[in-house]
């Protein structure tokens, strides 16, 4: 009989994993700080064309619609200085299966369990992947079982997560949900272990080699119609997948336009907090994520992390959640569109940034997210309310997460606060330093060079 | 009460407060790790609160504390929250230029 204890099962969670993806990460080990990040992501062995062919004939995923935002731009040109204000266009992500970018990410894992023989798919998210692994394992014929930290210590569910866990159950998956805690790793490995299902992690390479295909569009689509790459893609960033695939997919597609990063602003709120988690009214798309996902990617539930942002972006930007709601109801009102809230984290970033840049400027808000009930600018705002959170107009600078949302009481006020990548930088290289007894080979550096977007001068700085 | 085969919630205490992991936050180390998972019974008949066991959709056996008998969703779009009127009133004006979008 196996020994279920928590310290048996983490002793025993690079065995699991290693039958759970079909990939032996050991392979790509150097020893020391560096591993071939390349190589790991080419060891899926499916190309680019390969992933857009198996998500649109088996899936019926991508070629989402690039929506031009004339009236938002409208609003950002009438709080910007003279002669700026860039163009701002949407990819409307929600229109795929299951309502999110999130499939593309789901559809190659599920596709490869099912060519490699696993009978089902496990994954431990709260988020809308659940929702995509869900509806392709049903495509799939495969079974589903997502792993959710839904409730607090009183049971009282984030509804975000709550209409998470309906979908999955409409879709045909099973919804396992536990209270906060790091722990739900542990119960993942034991799920993982008894049933002898595909980790559908969304950190193993065939996840990011899914979000490729969003890069890569972007790029096609926009020269298609406009004759032209867009100046800046602006990609909401938590665990880093989303803006790792997009940049890998935009450069496989020879584009080269700035990458900014944008979270929401949760400084403050404890991400393992029994008694704050359900003070936030963002469960992803934060910077309780975005931070040290970005800093340190390994931290994710696969031995190497394929989402390496700090790689890909140029900027990293925070918004407050009182700035993401009131850019998510603008976009209904002037646009027709009503769209989750998490989603428009990278809108309402956009919309700040495009106020610096010239109006011929072309800004692209990469996704959007199904809406509905509980994932719905009012259904947060009234469990915000509920839970002694004050919300008011006036200055979004003001805001205090877990205690107050601050809508901005004029426009002009959203802003896309700049933070410190290079302080971030410095960070990665000292968490990867720390893995090591000796001193960094050569090998690490310039490794490091390349995790961090910088080069050997900067890494030898900051050893 | 339920009975054989009726759609079922369970609930399973998975780690006590002792047993959890070292270097959470102090509020979370005072609680245990709950865990809750639907199926359907296998007992014969139970009531809230009995030891029992299901079939969850993906055929697993669970065993567990009967918390719900016929479970469902509730979560809703919230209260009337007044503040969005304002907010749609205020990009309006500025994009179309006053009351009723003249």
């Amino acid at each position: 009989m196996l020994d279920n204890s928590y310290s048996a099962v983490m002793a025993r969670k690079n065995e699991i994993m290693k039958s759970a993806v079909g990939l032996d990460y050991n392979r790509f080990e150097s020893g020391s700080i560096a591993f071939d990040y390349e190589g790991m992501m080419t060891a899926t062995g499916y190309t680019i064309d390969d992933v857009r062919r198996i998500q649109m004939e088996e899936f019926a995923i991508g070629d989402s619609p690039i929506i031009e935002l004339k009236n938002m731009t409208k609003l950002a040109r009438a709080c910007a200085p003279a002669g700026k204000g860039a163009r701002i266009f949407i990819k409307d992500e929600a229109s795929n299966l299951s309502g999110s970018f999130k499939v593309r990410r789901a559809a190659m894992s599920v596709y490869h369990a099912k060519k490699m023989g696993y009978k089902g798919v496990l994954t431990a998210t709260s988020g809308n992947y659940g929702a995509a692994v869900a509806a392709c394992a049903a495509k799939a014929g495969l079974s589903c079982i997502v792993v959710q930290e839904c409730f607090d210590s009183r049971g009282i569910g984030q509804p975000e997560i709550v209409e998470k866990a309906r979908k999955c159950e409409a879709l045909g998956a099973e919804v396992v949900q536990l209270t906060v805690g790091p722990e739900l790793f542990y119960m993942f490995l034991r799920l993982l272990e008894d049933t002898g299902y595909f980790n559908a992690s969304l950190y193993t390479p065939f996840g990011i080699a899914g979000v490729e295909t969003l890069g890569y569009e972007i790029i096609t689509q926009f020269k298609g119609k406009y004759g032209k790459e867009p100046d800046m893609i602006v990609a909401t960033n938590a665990g880093g997948g989303n803006l790792t695939g997009t940049a890998r997919g935009m450069k496989k597609a020879g584009g080269s336009c700035e990458i900014v990063a944008a979270s929401v602003n949760l400084k403050g709120l404890h991400m393992a907090s029994d008694t704050q988690f359900n003070l936030k009214s963002f469960t992803t798309g934060h910077t309780g994520f975005g931070m040290p996902f970005s800093t340190w990617p390994d931290r994710s539930d696969v031995p190497r992390s394929a989402a390496r942002p700090l790689r890909y972006m140029d900027r990293y930007v925070t918004v407050n959640q009182g700035e993401v709601f009131y850019i998510t109801e603008a976009l209904a009102a002037l646009e027709g569109m009503e769209k989750g809230p998490a989603g428009n984290t990278s809108l309402a970033a956009a919309f700040a940034l495009a106020q610096t840049m010239d109006k011929d400027a072309c800004i692209v808000v990469q996704e959007t997210e199904y809406t509905g009930a509980g994932k719905h600018v009012n259904a947060q705002l009234a469990f915000a309310r509920h839970n002694g959170v004050d919300i008011r107009f006036g200055n979004p600078d003001d805001e205090i997460p877990g205690k107050s949302i601050i809508l901005p009481e004029h426009p002009s006020l959203i802003k896309a606060r700049e933070a410190d990548i290079n302080h971030m930088r410095a960070s990665l290289i000292k968490n990867a330093c720390k893995m090591i007894d000796g001193a960094p080979t050569a090998e690490d550096i310039r490794f490091l060079a390349e995790e961090t977007k910088t080069d050997i001068t900067f890494v030898e700085e900051h050893i | 009460m339920a009975k054989k085969g009726d759609w079922v919630q369970i609930h399973i205490e998975v780690l006590k407060p002792s047993e959890r992991a070292a270097n959470i936050p102090e509020d979370t180390s005072h609680v245990p790790l709950e865990m809750w998972v639907k199926g359907n019974l296998i007992d014969e008949a139970a009531e809230i609160g009995d030891i029992v066991q299901i079939t969850t959709r993906t055929g697993r056996t669970v065993s567990g504390s009967l918390c719900a008998a016929f479970p469902c969703f509730i979560h809703s779009f919230g209260e009337y929250v007044p503040e969005l009127h304002r907010v749609d009133d205020m990009v309006k004006a500025i994009v179309f230029g006053g009351e009723n979008n003249a």
